[in-house]
């Protein structure tokens, strides 16, 4: 083994001195890459740095790396060897899943619909709304108020549109966590001669995926959510599927992407994925239970705060909470002068002007949209990181609520008003 | 970490006025003691601005006020109040004649996308200032 004492440097966290001030509660964002996996990866930065499709033992080694992780993962997907395609990131795996199926009906003279949901990630809807630029139809379900999307749901539109293509319907919410029931949803994707395609970015980590067992036909999986690299990716395609491809070159990833292979970033996403798959249970359990504590104490320690997605059915490390009254940046942003890192469904944050989608879609209203915060669990997460974090919470809302002009300290507010209205009628 | 050349999301005044906002209402009671009230903005795009004025011989010289948004709204009311109240306040015509550039100016600028936050402050304030207008004029002709 050779001595790469700088990249130590970097996996022991030395150019990080303050981290031990950081509570970062956004790792659905983005994870680190976990030492084991940037180990694993790092020969291949240095002198194992060969071109896989070279002809010669440096070629060879770096071939090889590629092909024993493609086996790793498809022992964890419980797939063939040849229906692993390795991307650039969760993106464009969508986009070869999403385009490919358009492009191969394009070729054959047709257009035809797509079936999707309203609180998908933006690389599914503006794919989506891409290939409409095309003649392609688009159908966005409307998820409950939990963000579950129901089986007569879907099948009432498999059956208004007998020209579908394909659906496709995210494990888990990146925003309030909610998990779909994708056996279901496939079965009944397929009772229609549809295929199924899942993004499962954010649940790779903590749920099953064993492709056969859900009835899944492609699944988009990537790296930065993971604890392996940013800008690696991968997409599981069921072989009898076919898809036209996006990238054209050379013969790579089953002529479906073409393009030199990141040969560390695939290792490094195969050895993220072997660990992810040994440690779930124990960690989503670990995480699980963070978590309920984050949202109890929220909710009883904050008035007038709302639970965004379901208790039940939700990834473990994801608490989305909206604060009425306040906005979303704002709370960011005191929270960021505290070490505490989370993000926002506000518009204030984002470059649009409109509120969470994801939000909108479960009926939540505007003003809720823009008071919410997701906390996002992850690894480094501890109780009294957690415990910390509702502490300073609780300062910061009652402050920002004092100078809100949507709130109101005498009468109940608005949105509480009118809860009270309902439930008496 | 480095937004736009700085070492925080907006520029340092903003910073100041979003941490450590000034002049804004802290008690209701306050309320009473003011002339004129004006409220801006909805809860759709996410801004909402109240303010406060008490007007002595064509003067404000006094400012509470209210906001939910982001950190530049916020910032910038703060902002705008100290710029109504310094140099022991200021006239209404001169007040009048504020605009959303003045505020984005006075906290060094504000992102693009941003402005339509500043720019409802001083909405507020001819709001308040034609509230306290037509309660001036309500209470001539009672008399």
């Amino acid at each position: 083994m050779k001595n790469y004492s700088y990249v130590k440097c970097l996996i022991f966290g030395e150019l990080m001195p303050s981290k031990m001030s950081e509570k970062y509660l956004d790792f659905s964002a983005t994870t680190p890459t976990r030492k084991e996996a940037l180990a694993e990866a790092t020969p291949f930065f240095l002198d194992k740095f060969g071109n896989p499709s070279s002809f010669h033992y440096k070629g060879l080694e770096a071939r090889k790396a590629i092909e024993g992780a493609r086996e790793k993962i498809a022992k964890i997907l419980n797939c063939d060897i040849k229906e692993v395609i390795f991307t650039g990131s969760g993106t464009e795996s969508i986009n070869l899943a999403l385009k490919g199926i358009a492009f191969k009906a394009l070729l054959a003279g047709k257009r035809g619909t797509f079936i999707s949901q309203k609180t998908e990630h933006h690389a599914i809807l503006e794919s989506l709304h891409w290939t409409e630029k095309l003649g392609f139809k688009i159908v966005l379900l409307t998820p409950n108020k939990k963000g579950i999307i129901e089986e007569e749901t879907l099948r009432k539109a498999l059956q208004e549109n007998p020209d579908t293509l394909l659906v496709s319907i995210m494990y888990a919410n990146n925003e309030i966590g909610t998990i779909q029931d994708l056996k279901t949803l496939s079965k009944v994707s397929h009772e229609f001669g549809v295929p199924f395609h899942t993004d499962a970015c954010q649940g790779a980590e903590y749920l099953n995926l064993d492709v056969k067992e859900l009835g899944i036909d492609m699944m988009t999986i990537n790296g930065s959510k993971v604890y392996g690299f940013k800008g690696t990716g991968l997409l599981f395609k069921k072989k009898e599927l076919i898809i036209e491809p996006l990238i054209h070159g050379g013969a790579h990833e089953f002529h479906l992407r073409a393009g030199t292979e990141n040969v560390p970033g695939i290792v490094a996403l195969a050895k993220a994925l072997e660990l992810a798959e040994k440690e779930k249970q124990k960690e989503g359990k670990r995480l699980t239970q963070l978590r309920e504590h984050m949202i109890r104490r929220i909710l009883k320690e904050i008035p007038f705060t709302y639970l965004n997605g379901t208790e039940k059915q939700r990834l473990p490390n994801n608490a989305n909470i909206s604060f009425e009254g306040v906005e979303g940046e704002s709370i960011l942003l005191r929270l960021n002068e505290k070490g505490i890192f989370a993000s926002t469904g506000s518009a204030c944050a984002s470059q649009s002007l409109d509120p969470s989608h994801v939000l909108l879609g479960i009926g939540r209203s505007h003003g809720l949209a823009h008071g919410s915060i997701r906390f996002s669990l992850g690894k480094s997460t501890t109780k009294k990181q957690i415990d910390f974090t509702v502490n300073e919470l609780k300062k910061i809302i009652k402050e920002l609520r004092q100078l809100s002009a949507a709130w109101n300290k005498n009468k109940k507010s608005g949105e509480a008003k009118l809860r009270k209205k309902k439930v008496r009628k | 970490m480095k937004v736009e050349g700085q070492d925080w999301f907006y520029t340092d005044k903003v910073k100041t006025h979003f941490l450590k906002p000034k002049n804004y209402l802290k008690n209701e009671k306050e309320v009473k003691k003011f002339d004129g009230y004006g409220r801006v903005g909805n809860m759709k795009c996410g801004d909402i601005m109240e303010m406060w004025i008490k007007i002595q011989k064509d003067k404000i010289v006094d400012v509470k006020w209210r906001t939910f948004g982001c950190a530049s709204a916020i910032a910038s009311t703060s902002m705008l109040s100290e710029m109504l109240t310094e140099k022991g306040g200021m006239k209404v015509d001169d007040a009048l004649r504020i605009r959303g550039k003045d505020i984005m100016d006075r906290l060094g600028g504000l992102p693009s996308i941003k402005i339509h936050c500043s720019v409802l402050g001083d909405e507020a304030l001819r709001s308040a200032i034609k509230d306290y207008e037509s309660k001036k004029v309500s209470k001539t002709k009672t008399k």
